[in-house]
């Protein structure tokens, strides 16, 4: 019987010849990656208590993304526990206010196919769609890892989903992901999300992205993306090379899937997921009309420079209706840039959007944009948990970016095909 | 750590990390996050919870964040057990990290709110004290037993450091 591609790399970091599902099994960790929220502020405190030091601080990244740029003084002060954590330790892999994380990553080629890391933060299956195992980690689990280089999983059964054809105007992989959190359901733990077929073959990186990284929604240990050109080329672009060999990580044509499911690309249709989770979801025309206050353009999963350009596609020539304010948060600052030097930003900030700073923001209630009492807000992040965005009282709708910034300019969620010539 | 005896808090459904340890608190110390747990839900619940008191939910308890708080705060509010039809993966393990049992319990729906339960979840027994009905269940994994007997990862490192000087 064949192996998945998540047991080969489980296999290869656990030092066996093969393992199986159900397995437990202890790795050795290739890169651990720990962030301002759940990382110094809670590892250097233990590491104080058990008088140790880091397993290998050239394997540690750390960003500073959740709490950037302070807001008062208790989030300088996590902030500046951060960089003198990373001074303390001499860590060579800091990225402070440069972006959001698990973009981060990729955009100075820390990751590669085949590779086991560990990231404090739930969205770290984003790095799947670099052909690796990347799985989530609370601060308690990082600190382990911080200090062992180590980690135990239970080896999980893959899931295989197959996406064939062409989507539809305005269908994005966003639409997929909200798709599939109602049809799978976001009970799938210790399971891993394998994607596939020629839909997801002629995604970008950062579409790919967007599948791996809500992989987290459904649930699931981590999510994953065969390499191909596409891959190779843009650990290139980020100035790494890859091995001679990285294409070798990938699936059996026999392996064996806990379960597979195929769909087809040109049935989907724009979807909402409406409060409070990404699984209560339909397409857009269920939830036309409800009224906005904020529309927020933001987070690892939403505010990439492929996704600014799909919310200035829809703004180009229009204004943010009156009643509405659009929050645009570029997931890094190297996105910023980009958005600035293509001509985005002008059309976003010509519409109305007020720009604010790379990081987790609003998205986590961490940062500018959080939602009061009553108030609406339609965004293109991954969670729309009660509370999630600010108020307990506030309703979040996820959607696409074409779908957020349809609604920006509507004043009332509505379908970006309509705003798309 | 062997046997816990608690009064029964009921929740439903997919707990999730937002509901256990709400954002906007994220920046703020651990003892001030715990007072925030499960308010949107229950706002006696962090007032009122008393030492060894057991939670019992429905599917997917505790879906969401990494954030280590969502476990964090059962510990500093001294909670007992979580008793659940199923977990999601990132809180079972936190939680588990932090001392705190967690336990798969199929049968959750026949336990109601204020019963008084006995959990071990070193055997994998449930006792509802309330309606006499006894339950086994599956215990916690052989490979983790011997963290939550020394009462989480900490504890557990700090055993396994002494022993390493001392060897």
């Amino acid at each position: 019987m064949g192996k998945t591609l998540v047991e080969k790399i489980i296999a290869r970091a656990s030092g066996q010849a093969s393992v199986r599902p159900g397995e437990i099994v202890t790795c050795k960790v290739d890169l651990a990656m720990i962030v301002d929220s759940g990382g110094p502020r809670k590892i250097w405190p233990r590491l104080t208590e058990l008088g140790v030091g880091l397993w290998d601080p050239n394997k540690i990244v750390v960003v500073s993304d959740h709490f950037v740029p302070a807001v008062d003084a208790e989030t300088a002060a996590i902030l500046k526990l951060a960089r003198d954590f990373v001074r303390e330790f001499k860590i060579p892999h800091f990225y402070d206010m440069k972006g959001i994380c698990h973009i981060v990553l990729p955009e100075h080629g820390h990751l590669q196919p085949g590779m086991f890391v560990c990231g404090g933060d739930s969205h770290s299956t984003m790095g799947g769609a670099y052909g690796c195992y990347m799985a989530g980690f609370g601060g308690i689990e990082m600190t382990g890892v911080c200090i062992t280089g180590e980690i135990w999983t239970r080896v999980p059964e893959t899931i295989r989903v197959d996406w064939s054809g062409k989507f539809n105007q305005a269908v994005v992989a966003k639409d997929v992901m909200l798709f599939l959190c109602r049809q799978l359901g976001m009970d799938n733990a210790f399971k891993a999300m394998e994607y596939g077929g020629d839909t997801v073959s002629s995604m970008s990186m950062s579409e790919r992205g967007v599948l791996c990284n809500m992989a987290a929604e459904l649930g699931c240990e981590t999510g994953v993306i065969a390499p191909d050109q596409t891959t190779l080329a843009a650990i290139r672009a980020a100035g790494k090379e890859p091995a001679a060999d990285a294409l070798k990580w990938c699936s059996d044509d026999d392996a064996n899937y806990v379960a597979r499911h195929k769909f087809s690309a040109s049935d989907l249709q724009p979807q909402v997921a409406a409060p409070h989770a990404p699984s209560n979801s339909g397409p857009v025309t269920d939830y036309k009309n409800v009224k906005i206050d904020q529309a927020y353009i933001g987070a690892c999963v939403g505010a990439k420079l492929s996704d600014l350009r799909m919310a200035a596609e829809v703004l180009k020539g229009r204004k943010v209706a009156s009643h509405v304010r659009l929050l645009v948060a570029p997931a890094t600052q190297k996105v910023y840039a980009d958005a600035a030097a293509d001509g985005t930003l002008n059309i976003l900030t010509d519409a109305g959007a007020i720009m604010l700073a790379s990081g987790c923001g609003a998205c986590a209630a961490l940062g500018a944009g959080v939602l009061g009492d009553d108030e609406v807000c339609i965004s293109s992040t991954n969670r729309n948990f009660k509370g999630r965005m600010g108020s307990n009282q506030a309703s979040v709708y996820l959607g696409s970016p074409y779908t957020v910034a349809a609604a920006a300019t509507a004043g009332h969620i509505a379908d970006p095909r309509e705003f798309l010539s | 750590m062997s046997t816990v005896s608690g009064k029964a808090w009921r929740f439903g459904d997919e707990i999730n990390s937002d509901l256990l340890a709400p954002g906007l608190y994220m920046k703020s110390s651990n003892e001030i996050m715990a007072t925030h747990c499960l308010e949107s839900v229950d706002p006696a619940f962090a007032k009122t919870v008393q030492a060894d008191d057991i939670i019992v939910g429905g599917h997917n308890f505790g879906i969401g964040s990494a954030r280590e708080q969502a476990a964090l705060s059962l510990r500093i509010l001294k909670v007992g057990a979580v008793l659940a039809e199923s977990f999601a993966r990132i809180f079972y393990r936190n939680a588990l990290n932090f001392g705190v049992p967690c336990l798969f319990f199929p049968q959750y729906k026949e336990i109601n709110a204020g019963d008084n339960l006995s959990v071990d979840a070193v055997a994998g027994k449930i006792q509802n004290l309330t309606s006499g009905k006894n339950y086994i269940v599956d215990p916690i994994p052989a490979h983790l037993m011997e963290m939550i007997v020394d009462g989480g990862l900490m504890p557990h490192l700090k055993k396994k450091l002494v022993k390493g000087k001392a060897a």
